[in-house]
């Protein structure tokens, strides 16, 4: 195995990662505020399409991602309006909300199906990128893998550092007392869903616009799913799910390169490696009920009405 | 917040109008909400919801079609609607399904013809086991791991629908069907016999009805359906009665993974007559919303059923008959259950409007 290849799965593996990135953090948000959105999958085939719709349509990326962000949001906002406002249950709603984005996405689709699109484009660092090794392992990749690690910083920051992120979080934990405590609850659970509305939808459009450069139904094959599974394997923490996205990223690298490896396993059964990987991270993590306990947002999932 | 000239005000007891009444408010906003699609797309909206919802049913075929279609729905929908209630999520149908469809498939398929007349009684068993099979393992991680329920399940689909992929290219695949992934054609002997000449619904509908009829018993006759509502309304009340939640997640997951198997299996010695790699246009996960709408109750559901393989129906329709894309159903189904969620709202709830006093 030479250094070339080992580049190419590394690099692979952040490309891989980066959508669960976007997704899962967005949902980390959104829970953290006591809202359990299980619309994520159909938030993401929503921003993907509009991203890939509006790309093809006016041969610019950047509006291509503003439009999937505005999407995503809407998507969110519908959400947001049933769960906060009219206190419908969280589950049964995001459920809904995933199947209209997968109905949705697919109807409004038909006229993509099968068109080309000139994709995301690396954006080499000047100066970085002729590091050996460190440049192309590092600083050799599309702006919204960056934009990913950005985010991050930017979340874990506000979350433990800043007033906004001890609101969000209080009224994650306890929405009746911040509630008392003159916190608005209820606008900081609608913008928690609507951020994550949009970095659902940046990662639906990181799914049609680069990992795969096409529009396909069902495109984002259960990615959102696993963005919630991260959260929970993150226990909440937006490090832990810097590092879950990663090594789900690996495991679906390496699983695209096994016949490379020689090893003679069908692909159908290589395929079902990042599922099988999300059920067995899920049950390492949930084995100690502790665990979830001490760190899932108490009232996660639950709805809030300032009367009751 | 700004000051709202109306606020939401919790009803002294829950309105049982409401709760019938909100599945027709929402197939109202949905054919509402259809009118303005169609409109929009620029065909006439009267004649297109005529094709959509009217011309499906001209036929003894077409109605015969609406039977075959709510039965899977039905089916499955009642298994999830067992667990629902008990606040078990099982979205995983989907899999479940698939796996029932593997099982009987697979006894159809290696052992039909030496089953002779017992061949479909077997066959019909052997997918509710996988279905239930399927099914044990979220009801096994959440018991003793304390796993999510809702994330395994739904993790299973893929699995599962990769598995059924990997036996059609493989052990599996009709040695003469020129490399499509498929199945040999099941025999005769295996092949659940249709109620009429001249359309295609089958026995299963009856079988259908008739475990509605057991799931109504079930969860108003037995103690164990009582049990079974109690930890989902009053998780407090259950646990201080002592009711045990692990027999209830177990029983949940078996029973809806058990439904959902024999819906797959139904579909497959049906009106598919072979193992192939689609065999549900998403039949596990419309059953959901098919739960939702039928109230959580055996009759609302095989009536939300007959309701969801109608939108199935005109969306078929109008990609012919109008060469909209079938899609449309999709769309349909998720704004049923996106009304029906916030209709809901006045079960609980009643607006009372108030004088905003003006800063």
């Amino acid at each position: 195995m030479n250094a070339e290849f080992l580049i190419a799965i590394i690099t692979g593996t952040v490309v891989a990662a980066t959508p669960l990135i976007y997704a899962a953090l967005g949902e980390l948000v959104a829970e953290r505020s006591g809202v359990l959105n299980l619309g994520v999958e159909g938030m993401m085939l929503v921003g993907a399409l509009a991203a890939f719709a509006v790309s093809v349509s006016t041969g610019s990326l950047v509006l291509g991602y503003l439009a999937a962000v505005c999407a995503g949001m809407l998507m969110a906002l519908i959400f947001a309006v049933l769960t906060v406002s009219l206190q419908t249950n969280q589950v049964a709603t995001g459920l809904a909300l995933t199947l209209f984005g997968l109905g949705l996405s697919a109807f409004m689709g038909r006229k993509f199906l099968g068109l080309p699109i000139a994709g995301i484009h690396a954006l080499p660092l000047p100066g970085l990128r002729d590091i050996p090794i460190a440049g192309p392992l590092l600083f050799r990749f599309d702006p919204a893998v960056y934009g990913s690690i950005l985010l991050y910083f930017i979340i874990d920051r506000v979350l433990t550092r800043t007033r906004i992120g001890l609101i969000l979080r209080a009224v994650g934990e306890s929405p009746s007392i911040a509630h008392a405590l003159g916190q608005p609850v209820i606008q900081t659970r609608y913008l928690a869903v609507l951020f994550g509305g949009a970095t659902s939808g940046i990662a639906g459009a990181y799914l049609s616009t680069a990992m795969t450069p096409m529009w396909v139904e069902g495109l984002s094959a259960g990615r959102g799913w696993i963005a919630l599974a991260l959260v929970v394997f993150a226990t909440w923490k937006p490090l832990r799910v810097l590092l879950g996205a990663y090594l789900f990223g690996g495991v679906t690298i390496l699983q695209l390169h096994a016949q490379g490896f020689g090893l003679s396993v069908p692909s159908e059964i290589l395929s079902m490696l990042p599922y099988v990987a999300t059920i067995v991270v899920l049950v390492v993590i949930c084995r100690d009920s502790k665990t979830i306990r001490l760190n899932q947002p108490a009232s996660l999932g639950k709805s809030f009405h300032p009367d009751v | 917040m700004p000051e709202l000239p109306w606020r939401l005000e919790r009803r002294p007891e829950p309105s049982k109008v409401m709760r019938v009444a909100a599945p027709l408010i929402a197939a109202a906003a949905m054919l509402v909400t259809g009118f303005v699609i169609f409109a929009v797309l620029g065909k006439e909206p009267v004649n297109a919801l005529t094709v959509f919802f009217v011309e499906p049913l001209t036929s003894v075929y077409g109605w015969g079609e609406l039977l075959l279609k709510a039965t899977p729905l039905a089916l499955c929908a009642l298994g999830l609607a067992i667990g629902f209630r008990a606040n078990v999520w099982n979205i995983g149908a989907e899999g479940q399904l698939t796996l029932g469809a593997i099982c009987g498939g697979g006894v159809a398929l290696f052992f039909g013809v030496k089953l002779g007349a017992l061949a479909l009684p077997v066959i019909l068993v052997a997918g509710i086991a996988g279905g239930a099979a399927w099914a044990a393992i979220p009801a096994y991680l959440r018991t003793r791991f304390n796993t999510s329920e809702i994330l395994v399940s739904l993790m299973l689909v893929y699995i599962a629908q990769l598995l059924l992929a990997y036996l059609l290219h493989g052990a599996w695949r009709d040695p003469e069907g020129f490399n499509f992934p498929q199945s040999k054609a099941f025999d005769d002997n295996t092949i659940l016999p249709t109620l009429l000449d001249g359309q295609r619904a089958t026995w299963a509908f009856p079988l259908m009805l008739l475990l509605a009829a057991l799931s109504w018993g079930f969860s108003s006759r037995l103690f164990a359906g009582y049990r079974m509502l109690v930890s989902g309304q009053a998780p407090a009340a259950a646990a201080y009665a002592g009711f045990n939640e692990r027999r209830n997640v177990w029983l949940a997951l078996l029973l809806s993974g058990g439904a959902a198997g024999l819906a797959g299996v139904c579909e497959v010695v049906g009106p598919i007559g072979r193992l192939q790699a689609d065999i549900s246009p998403g039949y596990g996960f419309a059953a959901i919303i098919v739960a939702f709408v039928g109230r959580l109750h055996p009759l609302g559901i095989v009536l939300a059923a007959l309701l969801m393989s109608l939108l199935y129906l005109g969306g078929e329709s109008v990609q012919l008959g109008l060469q909209l894309p079938a899609a449309v159903t999709g769309l349909f189904q998720g704004l049923l259950l996106f009304y029906l969620l916030a209709a809901d709202l006045f079960v609980n709830f009643r607006f009372r409007w108030q004088h905003v006093a003006v800063a």
